[in-house]
């Protein structure tokens, strides 16, 4: 393959892989990832702190070598033609990799003259930049002296300096305030709409729901199913996920006796120590009968939780564990 | 494929674009031409404002050190009778006559600001940009071999070295007590500018290797087992030749790069005192520089690329 862009698409891997060395042996953080995101889609890798997302988007982004599989970005291979690649990728990092030394201003003005631009095109591009994401005023700042908020967005304004192909955000609102994070959505929204080809990662459940068009769920390196996020919800059952916790340990064969499994649209009752979890297509009245089992088996419920179909229930059902952040 | 969500036509929160606002800025967009020359001479750019920025600081820390060496040996010990000479004889056989320690201190201390300021030129900053933030992440990403970053990092240190001994030499001629002033002139301009080109190059590339080897949790140990030993043992304060009664350590400062430095600054500064051949100084800086920069940028290369 020497053109993954010719057939639109933006990136693709196959059997990406990536496993570190260390003192207590080899460590996998990505187990054979297969990927494919086409032109001007807004693509999200969901998956609890380390899953495998940031070493995924580093192997993407030629930061991180794989010792697997390949990959392609804009058409370009990452190992191979890591130049090519940077060439046509932006990339907002997890962490505020803004250059500490340098004002606002300059942060934009060298990045685009990293990218060949001149000393007059890289100052307008830069005031057109900060304009439009309202830090004009903050121009000239040490980028030490930003909020989280404005940081991002400075990180985002520096990565579009020279109008990448493609986008690549890693969790780029972790640790932000609710506002600045709607904010951050709307900006995302905003490029997206424009045509800008998106592949974020968040361990944000209703992130990945409110931004993008397709989702791969990924845990302990591996891509565990992947489409958009209707097509992930019925295809994993599109169920309610209602879990019951007891003050005591469930006895054995509790759930046996009940006939719960049984019932119309439950697909899997799950019991471990002090809980019983139902997964089912008709949920109405089945907590009332949780609660009952425990009665009649001489149990105090603790506490008692529903989730309605979403990403969440798509993950518990996907791991059979809870969504760890 | 359609978005799951229209874009808003225009939205009220600060900072966040409007739609015809992104389409400008897409439209709008200047098309990229880095070439490698051009992302080099941008990353040298990006020194020279950091390092015009902290000219105060820079300055100071370059002329401090030197500074008080010359105005305690060079000052304060010849009037308050202490002054110190090597005088002919097996101290500095090939001396001739009576040497003040200023004459002797010139090269050493020029030598040593190159060592200084190339590794903190270097090597401080690297360690704070692999730090758990990784602002090295930002360069990396610029659309050159990441070697080309690490050649950079070497060039910019080595102009920060340069630059170092360069405001040190007219402070370590002119700081001395009445009798004092040491005895300088340049033989060979050419092989003078060559020694400093060669001299900065090497400690920058030491800086780089430093930089990427050190954990920075242990910074201090640099001071205490890499500059103080190097310029302690480097021939600062006493030329090489003076050092033949201890033969053994004459032959063990040989491994440390500073010796030749401050004797190829000797050569060609203060001729009148002992000093290495002018082909061994140059064959060590040269194949210092070489091998440094060899190991830094392949060291630099791994921790950027995990």
């Amino acid at each position: 393959m020497t053109d993954a862009a010719e057939g639109g698409i933006a990136i693709r891997t196959e059997d990406l892989r990536k496993t570190y060395k260390s003192s207590r042996g080899d460590v996998p953080a990505v187990r054979g990832i297969n990927l494919s995101v086409s032109s001007g889609q807004f693509f999200g890798l969901l998956g609890p702190n380390g899953a495998g997302k940031s070493t995924t988007i580093g192997m993407l982004t030629t930061l991180v070598l794989p010792t697997g599989g390949q990959a392609w970005v804009a058409g370009r291979n990452v190992v191979t033609d890591p130049v090519g690649v940077k060439r046509r990728i932006g990339v907002v990092t997890q962490n505020n990799t803004l250059d500490m030394q340098l004002t606002v201003a300059e942060n934009l003005e060298f990045r685009s003259r990293f990218f060949g631009l001149s000393l007059r095109e890289a100052s307008r591009r830069a005031t057109q930049l900060l304009e439009v994401f309202g830090l004009a005023d903050r121009r000239k700042a040490m980028s030490t002296d930003l909020s989280g908020g404005q940081a991002k967005r400075l990180l985002i304004a520096r990565a579009l300096v020279h109008r990448p192909d493609v986008l690549f955000l890693d969790e780029p609102t972790a640790g932000l305030d609710p506002q600045t994070r709607a904010n951050l959505w709307d900006i995302l929204r905003v490029l997206h709409g424009e045509g800008q080809t998106i592949l974020l990662t968040t361990h944000y459940m209703e992130e990945a729901e409110a931004l993008c068009e397709q989702v791969a769920v990924v845990d302990h390196g591996e891509v565990l199913a992947s489409g958009t996020v209707n097509e992930l919800k019925h295809s994993t059952g599109a169920e309610t996920v209602i879990t019951v916790r007891y003050e005591e340990a469930v006895p054995v064969g509790t759930t046996e006796k009940t006939g719960l499994a049984g019932r119309p649209g439950v697909s899997k009752v799950e019991t471990d120590g002090d809980y019983i979890r139902i997964f089912t297509r008709e949920p109405e009245g089945m907590l009332g009968e949780l609660v009952a089992v425990g009665a009649a088996a001489g149990l105090t419920v603790r506490d008692a939780t529903q989730l309605k179909p979403s990403l969440e229930t798509v993950f518990l059902t996907l791991t059979g564990r809870e969504y760890r952040e | 494929m359609t978005a799951t969500q229209a874009p808003p036509a225009a939205l009220d929160h600060p900072g966040v674009p409007s739609a015809s606002d992104v389409a400008a800025l897409i439209a709008e967009a200047p098309e990229p031409r880095p070439t490698l020359i051009r992302t080099f001479n941008a990353m040298m750019a990006r020194e020279f404002r950091v390092l015009r920025r902290n000219a105060i600081a820079t300055f100071t820390r370059a002329v401090m050190q030197p500074l008080l060496f010359v105005f305690v040996f060079a000052y304060v010990f010849p009037k308050i009778g202490g002054g110190f000479n090597l005088g002919g004889g097996a101290a500095a056989p090939r001396a001739a006559g009576s040497i003040n320690f200023a004459t002797i201190l010139v090269p050493g201390l020029m030598a040593s600001m190159l060592l200084m300021q190339g590794i903190m030129a270097v090597t401080f900053p690297l360690v704070m940009e692999f730090s758990w933030q990784r602002t090295i992440e930002d360069r990396a990403l610029a659309p050159v071999p990441i070697r080309v970053l690490a050649i950079q990092k070497i060039v910019a240190g080595a102009v920060q070295s340069f630059i170092g001994a360069v405001i040190v030499f007219p402070i370590v001629l002119l700081v001395h007590a009445s009798g004092q002033a040491p005895h300088v002139h340049v033989t060979n301009w050419v092989l003078f500018a060559l020694i400093l080109v060669f001299a900065s190059l090497l400690t920058s590339s030491l800086g780089l290797l430093l930089g990427t080897l050190m954990d920075p949790r242990k910074m201090q140990m640099l001071f205490a087992v890499i500059l103080l030993p190097a310029t302690m043992l480097g021939c600062v304060y006493y030329p090489w030749s003076a050092l033949h009664h201890i033969r053994w350590l004459q032959i063990a400062v040989l491994v440390n790069p500073m010796v030749y430095m401050s004797e190829g600054l000797r050569a060609v500064l203060t001729p009148s005192l002992g000093h290495m051949p002018m082909w061994g100084v140059l064959l060590a800086l040269v194949g210092g520089t070489v091998v440094f920069s060899y190991l830094g940028t392949r060291t630099f290369t791994k921790r950027v690329l995990n």
